[in-house]
């Protein structure tokens, strides 16, 4: 008898292949949500280890709230097309425009409204499962959800009321007008993903690593000048080395001062660095400490 | 074996006042887990009740109604690094209506750590807690006996609640177990061994679980591959791909092997073992690969490849189980259920509960009822049968889920008996 060492990374990659082909055979009709991301582009090579040499059994989704940084959206497009599998864009603009989402200001961050689009996304092609790329060690009430997350027909998340998740037996089963939310990389860490970047030599936006920036610094955050945040009286403007930890809505992710221009780099960066991800980057979520909760039981991924 | 890093999930079993979340607390705030901006506000509720030093079981409280309540109402996850190994932790509340979550978090966990207080010695609870680990088949056992400081770190206390520990354990079979003597509070034997318990002679929780061997929790004699995918590319270039996806349960794998289908009883031989990277000549328990096969035979989701004329599972529709009842609603003997076991879903009927078991004393009792909460062995039938080996012999093929039709929930935790 041999005993093979399988690396922690083997481990969790074959646990998500695992689940990704789970999704695949019992969900009727699933969709993979697809940012152009990190995380999303790990879920994205996870699902080609899960399902070459045929093609995804179903589309990429991409709920755009048109404050992504344009980066992303290319590297989105670049994936999908390289790739050659089908994405599937709904923005929320649409939302807006057939007045489901009313924003007083369009300038402000979306994230909040992004809940209303996805569900109607949902809706217009019978999504029975999305998988997401979130991740339990991002945040409190992550840590507390399931990998099969079952929503009702409101989208909504019950934190009280979720179903037992045992061993690696997942109950993916609802009613019609239901549907689950997947997390294939629940158990992956910030961490993790860099080493699976580094290891695998994937493809991501060149904001993540260390490029020169115009940024205005507001309280304790150094937030990005784009076409929607512009210095207002009094504030300057600085050029600064920086990357993203997280890429979502250009007015609120804030970037960290870093000179790590790959992923090798960005590990050691990783490995010392006192901040979680959100906290350093995300306004949106230090609202208050249930912020992310709040958003969820809307329906929010 | 190489050095590269391995993971190990665990739970920590214990109530809130056994010091258990500021176990973890110190766990992740030692190992230089906890990041600044957590940190900074745990201090500030922490300020807010009033509190003199900051309350590190506040890092583990992650929703609201948990916050306003100080309790933990659920599973919950955290991750955390050494250089040595990565972790999980199932964080699981300890309070009596919890034993489901119990189940639920040790269901996938290489180890528990089961708390006690030192003034209070072995509780019910601390049976409960055993019992449940045994039942759940985790592999191996800490008994952490915190607040050692509370009782001037007395080397003799501590071998007195070990001594009965252990009486109790060996009557579930358990001898490997691992005692430490510990203060969470003061971080004695956590991350670092302290000048307290100088009178020990072992190493601190984190050098244990960095060092504790797990390569042997998977069973690496009985190949188990159930179908979860069947791989038809239907392109030029993959005209006659025939590929079944699939995960090794346990066991391995090469290209030429002989293998049996479950339960149709046909026979292939393993042509060719493909994965994203490259073919391999072989391939073992976890991993998720695809394989094709010399003859073209009739295979679907939710059936099993075994190595052919070596300890096969057992087929079977009747069979009997060890059932945690999961549900709030009760199970109901005229009813059927939906089972999920391995990738195959099937009707079943529970026939008969032989009996329950009180989780307190062991002691088994007639009973025609199953609550949330309650543990019994039953007697079921199913619909189409099932590949089936004894849970002590396989975790992945020996446990399976109930499901409420109705509902869809999941109801209950199976075992085979």
């Amino acid at each position: 008898m041999t005993v093979h060492t399988f690396t922690h990374l083997d481990a969790l990659e074959s646990e998500s292949i695992h689940i990704m082909r789970e999704v695949a055979a019992e969900c009727k009709n699933p969709a993979l949500l697809f940012s152009g991301g990190k995380d999303s582009i790990v879920m994205l090579r996870l699902a080609e280890k899960a399902f070459r040499p045929a093609k995804f059994p179903f589309p990429l989704v991409h709920i755009d709230t048109e404050h992504n940084f344009p980066e992303v959206i290319a590297t989105r497009d670049k994936l999908a097309a390289d790739l050659g599998e089908r994405l599937i864009v709904r923005s929320l603009e649409d939302s807006i425009k057939r007045g489901s989402i009313v924003i007083k200001d369009l300038d402000k961050p979306r994230n909040p409204y992004q809940s209303v689009t996805l569900l109607e996304t949902i809706a217009e092609f019978g999504f029975d499962a999305c998988m997401g790329g979130a991740r339990r060690d991002e945040e409190k009430a992550r840590a507390k959800e399931r990998i099969f997350s079952f929503r009702d027909e409101f989208g909504q998340w019950d934190p009280k009321n979720q179903r037992p998740e045992l061993w690696d037996i997942y109950n993916t089963r609802v009613h019609a007008g239901e549907n689950i939310r997947v997390f294939p990389i629940s158990n992956w860490t910030e961490m993790d993903i860099w080493e699976y970047i580094a290891r695998e030599n994937l493809h991501i936006p060149e904001i993540y690593y260390a490029h020169e920036r115009e940024v205005i610094r507001r309280g304790s955050a150094v937030i990005p000048v784009s076409h929607l945040v512009q210095p207002k009286a009094g504030e300057k403007v600085e050029v600064l080395s920086v990357r993203f930890r997280t890429v979502g809505d250009m007015t609120c992710t804030a970037p960290v001062e870093s000179y790590a221009r790959n992923a090798q780099e960005i590990i050691e960066e990783t490995s010392i660095t006192r901040i979680t991800e959100r906290g350093a980057t995300r306004m949106d979520d230090q609202t208050s400490e249930a912020s992310m909760e709040l958003r969820k039981k809307e329906g929010y991924f | 074996m190489s050095n590269a890093t391995q993971l190990l999930r665990f739970i920590t079993a214990g109530s809130v006042d056994d010091g258990k979340s500021t176990l973890i607390g110190r766990l992740l705030h030692d190992s230089k887990s906890i990041f600044e901006d957590q940190l900074s506000a745990i201090s500030k509720t922490s300020e807010k009740r009033g509190m003199a030093a900051v309350d590190l079981s506040l890092l583990t409280d992650g929703l609201q109604a948990e916050r306003e309540q100080g309790i933990t109402i659920d599973v919950a996850y955290r991750y955390f690094a050494t250089p040595k190994r990565k972790f999980i932790i199932g964080d699981t509340p300890g309070h009596e209506q919890y034993t489901r979550n119990m189940v639920t978090a040790a269901s996938t966990a290489n180890l528990v750590v089961i708390l006690i207080d030192a003034r209070k010695g072995v509780l019910t609870q601390t049976r409960r807690h055993t019992f449940i680990a045994s039942l759940v088949g985790v592999p191996h056992i800490v008994l952490a006996v915190n607040k050692m400081d509370m009782v001037d770190y007395s080397e003799d206390t501590f071998n007195a609640i070990v001594a009965e520990y252990r009486a109790f354990a060996a009557q579930l079979g358990i001898h490997d177990v691992t005692c430490i003597p510990m203060s969470a509070l003061n971080g004695d034997m956590v991350v670092e061994h302290g000048d307290n318990l100088s009178w020990y002679k072992g190493a601190p929780l984190l050098e244990f679980l960095e060092n504790v061997v797990i390569d042997y929790d998977v069973n690496t004699a009985d190949f188990r591959y159930p179908v979860q995918w069947v791989c038809r590319p239907q392109t030029q270039e993959y005209h006659d791909f025939r590929g079944y996806m699939g995960r090794i349960e346990s066991g391995e794998i090469a290209v030429g092997d002989e293998i049996t289908v479950l339960p149709s009883g046909r026979t292939s031989k393993v042509k060719e073992i493909v994965t994203y990277d490259g073919n391999l000549q072989r391939a073992y328990a976890p991993q998720s690969i695809t394989l094709t096969l010399d003859d073209e035979i009739d295979i679907s989701r939710g059936d099993m490849f075994v190595k052919t004329s070596a300890n096969p599972p057992k087929v079977e529709k009747e069979f009997e189980a060890m059932l945690c009842w999961l549900s709030e609603a009760p199970l109901d003997l005229n009813r059927k259920y939906i089972i999920k076991h391995t990738t195959r879903m099937v009707k079943s009927l529970f026939s008969h509960l032989e009996y329950r078991v009180d989780v307190n004393t062991l002691a088994h009792h007639e009973t025609n009822k199953l609550n949330m909460n309650d543990i019994a062995r039953v007697a079921m039938k199913v619909q189409q049968p099932l590949a089936l080996d004894h849970y002590s012999k396989n975790r992945f093929t020996g446990s399976f889920i109930v499901i409420d039709e109705a509902t869809n929930n999941t109801v209950a935790a199976g075992m085979i008996a």
